[in-house]
């Protein structure tokens, strides 16, 4: 073995342990509020309703977000499955955003989010005709609290009967 | 109807401006203009009359309190202690005294009195520069008693605009939406007040979620989105008759409505499968026209005075910024470029600024820039708060602050602020409740 190769290595080994240092602390951020985040996605359950057994009500979003993260997109499936078993069940899907926002911006930010988990309902079978869409925008947080776990538990899309 | 109900007539012909004090309002008024208002002198029978009338002891002093609070307010002026006079207010039909009033540092004085005629509040007052020994101005307006405000407010606005060459903005009234309850259950109304706080009116009961009213040109009707149904809809509230229609009744998420300057036409979003596109509904025949048409929110939109043009936030560039188009929605360019998010951009009545809100680095701004975008001004910075509404003269924004709340989520509250196209003189107004979104009339008479 060369030299110039030991020294390549070494360096390869330094770069591979840097990376893995990099994501551990990363990690300690994102766990840094009781595992309730990640990224700025909420992940607990506090604020969760039931639809039925094993189906949430709501799904999070990130700041300024309407993407559905793989959790959220879990908990439509489970929506989805479930209004199929349910043929009689209509629902609003209420959208809402964090306070940090304009009134109006928010307004069709939540319209956006809440129309983010209906479209992803009706490609899983539902028709659109059972789905109504609500923004309320800022205007009904679950947590009153002016903190980031607050927000991203305010940022949110809530499945509710309708019927 | 207004303008039939205060018959303003010119009983001497103002001298000429040359020599005279002005008041220079385009920069920061650090030095205010020191003035003595003279209580308005009121002889004895009419005295009694309007007690009866009006339950105030002396009405002729009511009424310069009006102006000495409006004057203070605006920042440019700094009504001196009446203790301090050394004039008793019977001036009024004599040539004062002037020597008295520079003793005591004043540089322009006010001087009137009120009298009870044929069941009418009958006012005269002067304006008089101190130092060169003038009269500047003299006025006199006959009205029905109930009205003596609205004339401590339009004397306050002859000696605003006789002193600093502006219309003034003191005959205006705020409509508001009104707070209570916790965070999380705000119940909302409208409310609407005078300038001044006084006068505070509830226009809605609470029953469903209101946002965002703003006025017509004419002062009598308001725009405003309603919940009712648990529809979010645009609707149209008449102040004097109360009448409430719907405007926007369109298959989705009607928002973020304001009128047109010739007030014939309601500009506002429509929200559906998750786009926001502008609007407009001709009032007269109903007619709607869609104004842009992108994939992205495009809202809070606002004509520019001459009808022309229109500004709106969009975040069809990734994130919220501000745009100017045509008002056929032609011609589209994005204005704000600074670091940030931009929001709630209100043309100025003069025409050459946008007013709007700044999110930075998790603070709030209240800004304006000229309508290119350029000259980029901060006014003021707070943990929250947005929607700037202009004086009709152009000089003073109102608009809403929020404050924090602890660990626990309490502490909050939603409060009305103004503050000068300078960046100096931020005043809280006082609201009965907390309050938000605030927009202010055109003057009720001119």
């Amino acid at each position: 073995m060369t030299l110039s190769k030991i020294l390549k290595n070494t360096l390869l080994v330094l770069t591979a342990c840097l990376v893995l240092s990099a994501c551990a602390t990363k990690k300690e951020v994102a766990t840094d509020i009781q595992g309730q985040m990640q990224g700025d996605v909420y992940t607990g359950t506090d604020t969760v309703e039931y639809l039925a057994e094993g189906v949430p009500d709501r799904v999070f979003f990130a700041t300024n977000e309407s993407i559905l993260t793989t959790a959220s997109r879990e908990t439509l499936r489970a929506q989805a499955a479930w209004l199929r078993k349910n043929p009689g069940i209509n629902v609003v899907l209420e959208g809402h955003a964090d306070e940090r926002g304009t009134r109006e911006y928010n307004l069709a930010l939540g319209e956006r989010r809440a129309n983010s988990a209906k479209d992803y309902l009706m490609t899983y079978g539902i028709s659109s005709d059972r789905i109504t869409v609500l923004s309320y925008g800022k205007e009904r947080p679950v947590d009153s609290g002016s903190n980031p776990l607050a927000w991203s538990k305010n940022r949110r899309s809530v499945t509710v009967k309708a019927n | 109807m207004i303008r039939k109900i205060i018959s303003l007539f010119l009983i001497l012909i103002p001298f000429n401006a040359y020599g005279l004090i002005e008041v220079d309002i385009t920069r920061g008024n650090l030095n205010p203009l020191p003035l003595a208002v003279s209580p308005l002198s009121i002889d004895e029978k009419s005295r009694k009359e309007f007690e009866k009338l009006l339950k105030k002891e002396n009405i002729g002093s009511e009424i310069s309190i009006i102006v000495e609070n409006n004057l203070r307010i605006s920042g440019l002026f700094n009504p001196l202690d009446k203790k301090a006079f050394l004039q008793a207010p019977d001036i009024a039909n004599l040539k004062p005294r002037f020597e008295d009033w520079n003793l005591i540092k004043a540089q322009a004085l006010i001087t009137g009195k009120v009298n009870y005629i044929e069941d009418k509040l009958r006012v005269e007052f002067r304006l008089w520069d101190v130092l060169a020994g003038k009269e500047m101005m003299a006025l006199a307006f006959t009205t029905v008693p109930n009205n003596w405000r609205r004339v401590g407010h339009i004397i306050s606005d002859k000696i605003y605009e006789r002193l600093t060459g502006e219309k003034g903005y003191f005959d205006t009234r705020i409509i508001y939406v009104s707070e209570e309850g916790p965070k999380t259950q705000r119940i909302k109304k409208l409310a609407i007040m005078d300038q001044d706080g006084a006068n505070n009116k509830f226009l809605t009961l609470g029953n469903e979620l209101v946002l965002t009213p703003r006025f017509n040109p004419a002062s009598q009707m308001v725009t405003y989105l309603s919940y009712f149904k648990n529809m979010p809809r645009v609707y149209l509230l008449d102040i004097e008759t109360g009448t409430q229609e719907v405007v926007g009744d369109f298959p989705g998420m009607t928002f973020a409505p304001r009128f047109s300057p010739d007030g014939k036409k309601i500009i506002m979003s429509f929200a559906k499968d998750g786009k926001s596109d502008i609007y407009t509904m001709n009032l007269e025949n109903r007619i709607v026209e869609k104004i842009t048409n992108h994939p992205s929110i495009d809202t809070s939109p606002s004509y520019s005075p001459d009808g022309k043009f229109i500004t709106f936030n969009s975040d069809r560039s990734g994130y919220q910024q501000i745009y100017v188009m045509r008002s056929d929605g032609s011609d589209v360019k994005r204005i704000s470029f600074g670091n940030g998010l931009y929001g709630t951009p209100v043309w100025s009545p003069r025409g050459d600024l946008i007013a709007f809100t700044k999110l930075h680095k998790g603070k709030f701004y209240i800004g304006v820039m000229r309508t290119d975008g350029s000259g980029e001004r901060l006014l003021t910075e707070n943990y929250y708060q947005e929607a700037p509404s202009w004086s009709p003269n152009g000089r003073v924004l109102i608009f809403y602050r929020e404050t924090k709340t602890n660990s626990k989520g309490e502490g909050f509250s939603a409060k009305l602020w103004s503050i000068d196209l300078t960046g100096y003189n931020e005043r809280q107004i006082n609201t009965p409740t907390d309050a938000s979104d605030p927009s202010w009339s055109s003057l009720l008479s001119n």
